[in-house]
């Protein structure tokens, strides 16, 4: 299959590649890219462990096709940590003993963070509403709800 | 000094963050898709039987072999090799028939994983269609309604079942479907009857249900051309896979030191990586492919139909009672829907027989559990390991008793409930455990003896409360162990080897608290391995929730070992009097010079210099093993009776309150609380992690998930669109986790282990929840909307046919 120029913002970066035009976005990211934070764990867009933010909206990178990024920008968990250091939303799940295999983490972490930049202040209603696209089958969720909810204590601390 | 440390514990019992943590929130970890194996990585895909049951007559790979970039097309009958854990029955590949939808008959390996599919598709297989048995009674045939043994079966899904190999505590029947039965037998059955004021009796089934991992199964073969295999798996069980593995391809000249196993982190288990599945298609067609790695990777819908399922069963329960509620007789025929091949899941039913009871002291017990072979896809463990499945229908029996002999249902199970010494049905005595101080908690903080008032301005909306108690013990073979070598490093940091999995439990964690309290070394400083049959020493499997328990103890005898050794050299190199030595802040202290200590970092690994400048000591390196010696699988065949097949068990009790909506059926649960006697917390808030995550996997089970199969044995939901697992909108309102903690006598700091039970008694807890709202009582799993307003229909229907 003729593979196809494009160019992606990728975790802050100007990138070109070439794709097949039936290549998922996080086939892309995963096999082409060697980004492995996100996962995949259903391939039609039920389990959201392949969450990203494509022009900061989180979305689910099997949903989308590698070629659909060209020009837009696209960032992975592996680009929220700036110089290497935690977000409030990874201090505080860490700190809760939120995850369990840690397999949903990376794609709950991107959908609790467009939480947060929305909505600093939500409610655990609203916390479950904006995970519920991300499957967990470990923590029964509520060390995640908790954790999320107390981002704000974890906020400028090293 | 062994008592200092048990007298105040630094670390044991304290809520470490996880050691496993910061790797998962940042994405670090590595998953088994996530290893990068080069350019030379092959591909393969399966050719997948449609059928339930048929004849395989021939195979023309012809139009596959023809796609450019198929490198070749394996045939079944390359690998005409048996394997199992428990019983030697099932195929690597199938071989003259096969016995399930999506059952393996061949394999395409590829250079790029979309042209391996599309070319399995083009493989043509010719089968003989014969007729699926996918019911249990019509596996056992005409006559078994009571007595499964005088069953007489139409068809056999495994003919050649009486050349079979299996572990000596299995007893199948020739020229049946039964791949084990397992009885019970204790005490006088019929006088136990006829001492009971009432006997009831009912029926209850459970459908098979997934694990659901949100990691799918995948694993990478790689065989050298020095004739070295090497297999990467998402595993529970290396070690276990690497003898299987050794087992299934000795034929081809493999033996354990040519075949290792490389685990990287598990994204979650709950059983269905345990053993062997999959994993052995990697490793049989890495033979086939030498110098490249192959790749299987399990696609969502396989991973539904063709690693392991919960079993299904059919209960029939009989209780006899006396008016004061004393339980007198307890018959129980359990008969389990196992599918095409039983290798794991026969122990599933052998477990499940031998502690049918439930937590409950019963002087007279009969228990047949036994294995049935159906066209279905291959049962297996799946947290809970068969209790789950026997406690629905037990624990809703019990209810409805106490509710028919006016007793309170908390008040009936107190007075029937095991106790410590209490003998068992199969002879062994109840280890100590805190089951009356589960109950009695779990009833003062669901406020059990007050009603919940219904809502005038929500008259559709009916309240109620159920309970329901649970027990389980690890099932597994006698002689399971664990070892654990404990390396210093120069700075007196410690790298544990151990071959246990981190499968999400916080193993690793716990396990660097154990070390960490014996050595007086912080945990942050200890690190564990993930699995390498090639550098951790043996461990089993990372099931039966005994990990905590068994490799704690190695971990634990292992930090022993070494601290021993510290005081030799302490002892030989500086003269120190052996018997005051004691470890803190990472020295070594003497309770007879207050002033004096010598940092482990001084010494660990070079030694101490002499005045003649030699030196003493060398590297610190401990040693732990761990086997429960006393444990035995020996019984009489005929009643069970005889061995110690069950190491301990954990008891606990649970409760919840229900919002149910009479007109949709709809429930909510404003409340949930699980008491565990996990003998001592090592880390509280990982119990308490598992108590909300194995809650919320209970709940799944009895309110929303269930295999659907069609008429021709294929799995309808094979995708979480159809299969619904709970979401974060579905986690009760409130969870209170409770901790118990009766020591284990032999258990690390008095820990056992937690991990399964809190998912048991939830679908009982929930069933009877609702008899309580809407007195309906809902005898199949799970409990929809839509069985709860068809079961207040007919309610209502009775109740009019009365009037009129």
């Amino acid at each position: 299959m003729k593979k196809k120029e494009i160019t992606i913002t990728l975790n802050g970066e100007n990138r070109t590649f070439e794709f097949e035009p039936n290549l998922t976005l996080a086939d892309a990211l995963r096999d082409r890219v060697g980004l492995k934070s996100l996962k995949c764990g259903c391939e039609r867009g039920d389990c959201g462990s392949c969450t990203i933010f494509f022009d900061g909206r989180s979305v689910k990178s099997c949903l989308i096709l590698a070629v659909e990024a060209d020009g837009h920008e696209v960032t992975t968990l592996e680009g929220l940590m700036i110089k290497g250091k935690l977000t409030p939303i990874q201090k505080s799940t860490l700190k809760h003993n939120a995850f369990q295999c840690g397999f949903c983490a990376p794609g709950m972490i991107i959908a609790a963070t467009e939480l947060i930049r929305k909505n600093p202040n939500p409610h655990k209603e609203e916390v479950c509403e904006a995970i519920a696209g991300n499957l967990c089958r470990c923590t029964g969720y509520s060390p995640i709800v908790d954790a999320i909810l107390d981002y704000k204590n974890f906020e400028g601390k090293e | 000094m062994n008592d200092k440390n048990n007298k105040e514990l630094k670390y044991v019992g304290k809520n470490v963050v996880r050691k496993d943590g910061k790797e998962k929130v940042t994405g670090a970890a590595i998953y088994i898709d996530d290893i990068d194996f080069g350019p030379n990585t092959l591909y393969a895909a399966i050719v997948e039987s449609p059928h339930a049951y048929a004849k395989i007559n021939s195979i023309d790979a012809t139009e596959a072999e023809k796609i450019p970039g198929v490198v070749k097309v394996v045939m079944g009958k390359q690998f005409p090799y048996r394997f199992g854990l428990y019983m030697h029955d099932r195929y690597i590949f199938a071989q003259d028939r096969v016995r399930f939808v999506g059952e393996q008959v061949a394999a395409v390996i590829a250079r790029d994983p979309r042209i391996a599919k599309r070319a399995a598709k083009l493989v043509k297989v010719d089968y003989t269609v014969l007729k699926p048995i996918l019911d249990v009674k019509e596996a056992l045939g005409v006559g078994s309604e009571n007595n499964a043994e005088a069953g007489i079966p139409k068809e056999l899904v495994h003919p050649e079942l009486k050349d079979y190999q299996h572990v000596p505590w299995f007893f199948p029947k020739d020229n049946t479907n039964i791949a084990h039965f397992r009885k019970i037998r204790n005490g006088d059955l019929e006088a136990g009857f006829k001492d009971a004021d009432f006997v009831f009796e009912d029926n209850y089934v459970v459908p098979r249900y997934a694990h659901c991992a949100i990691e799918i199964h995948g694993a990478v073969g790689k065989l050298d051309h020095s004739g070295r295999l090497t297999v990467w798996t998402s595993s529970q069980s290396p070690h276990t896979q690497r003898h299987l593995f050794t087992q299934a391809l000795a034929p081809l000249g493999f033996t354990h030191n040519d075949i290792r196993v490389i685990s990287p982190y598990v994204g979650g288990g709950f059983g269905g990586k345990a053993g062997v599945s999959m994993e052995i298609l990697a490793a049989a067609l890495a033979t086939t492919v030498p110098g490249h790695p192959v790749k299987v990777l399990w696609s969502r819908e396989q991973e539904f139909y063709n690693t392991y399922q919960r079993q299904g069963v059919h209960a029939k329960i009989k209780v006899g009672v006396k008016k004061d509620g004393t339980i007198t007789a307890l018959e129980q025929l359990l008969y389990w829907d196992a599918g095409a091949y039983v290798e794991y899941g026969a122990n599933v039913v052998n477990a499940a027989g031998l502690s049918a009871t439930g937590p409950y002291h019963i002087p007279n017990v009969k228990i047949d559990s036994v294995c049935v072979y159906t066209n279905l896809p291959p049962g297996g463990p799946y947290r809970g390991f068969g209790y789950s499945e026997f406690l629905f229908g037990l624990e809703s029996h019990m209810d409805e008793i106490a509710k028919k002999l006016g007793m309170d249902a908390v008040e009936f199970r107190l007075k029937n409930a095991v106790r410590e010494g209490d003998k068992l049905a199969y002879g062994a005595k109840m280890n100590p455990n805190g089951l009356i101080e589960a109950i009695s908690k779990v009833r003062e903080e669901i406020k059990w003896d007050e009603i919940d008032k219904a809502d005038p301005s929500r008259p559709h909306i009916a309240k109620g409360k159920g309970f329901a108690l649970f027990w389980k013990a690890p099932a597994m073979p006698p002689n399971s162990s664990s070892s654990c070598f404990l390396k210093f490093n120069e700075d007196a940091s410690v790298n544990l080897l151990i071959s246990a999995q981190e499968i999400g439990q916080g193993y690793h964690t716990v396990m660097a608290q154990i070390a960490a309290e014996i050595l007086q070394i912080p945990p942050e400083k200890i690190r564990s391995e993930l699995p390498d049959t090639d550098r951790n020493p043996y461990e089993w499997q990372t099931v039966a929730s005994h990990i905590t328990w068994s490799c704690g103890n190695a971990v634990k005898n292992a930090a022993i070992d070494a601290r021993e050794q510290i005081f030799d050299v302490v002892e030989r190199a500086l003269g120190k009097k052996r018997e005051a030595l004691y470890l803190e802040d990472e020295c070594v202290k003497s309770t007879e010079e207050v002033a004096w200590s010598v940092p482990l970092k001084n010494f660990i690994i070079d030694g101490f210099m002499m005045k003649d400048g030699t030196w003493r000591g060398g590297p610190i390196i401990g040693r732990g093993t761990f086997m429960p010696e006393f444990a035995s699988a020996l019984s009489d065949p005929e009643t069970g009776v005889g061995g110690k097949p069950n190491v301990h068990y954990t008891v606990g009790a649970a409760a919840v309150t229900i919002e149910v909506d009479r007109e949709t059926g709809k429930i909510k649960i404003p409340k949930a609380v699980l008491a565990v006697d996990c003998g001592k917390a090592l880390n509280p808030d990982l119990v308490r992690g598992q108590i909300t995550g194995g809650l919320l996997q209970g709940i799944a089970t009895v309110l929303y998930e269930d295999m659907r199969f069609n008429e021709l044995g294929k799995l309808m939901n094979a995708n979480f669109t159809d299969y619904k697992i709970p979401t974060a909108l579905d986690v009760p309102e409130e969870i209170v986790p409770i901790i118990i903690e009766t020591a284990q006598p032999d258990g690390p700091f008095g820990a056992r282990g937690v991990g399964e039970h809190t998912m048991i008694p939830v679908a009982p807890m929930i069933g009877n929840a609702v008899k309580n709202a809407l007195c309906v009582r809902v005898k199949s799993m799970p409990i929809t909307a839509e069985k709860i307003v068809m079961a207040l229909q007919e309610k209502n229907k009775e109740e009019n046919k009365e009037k009129i």
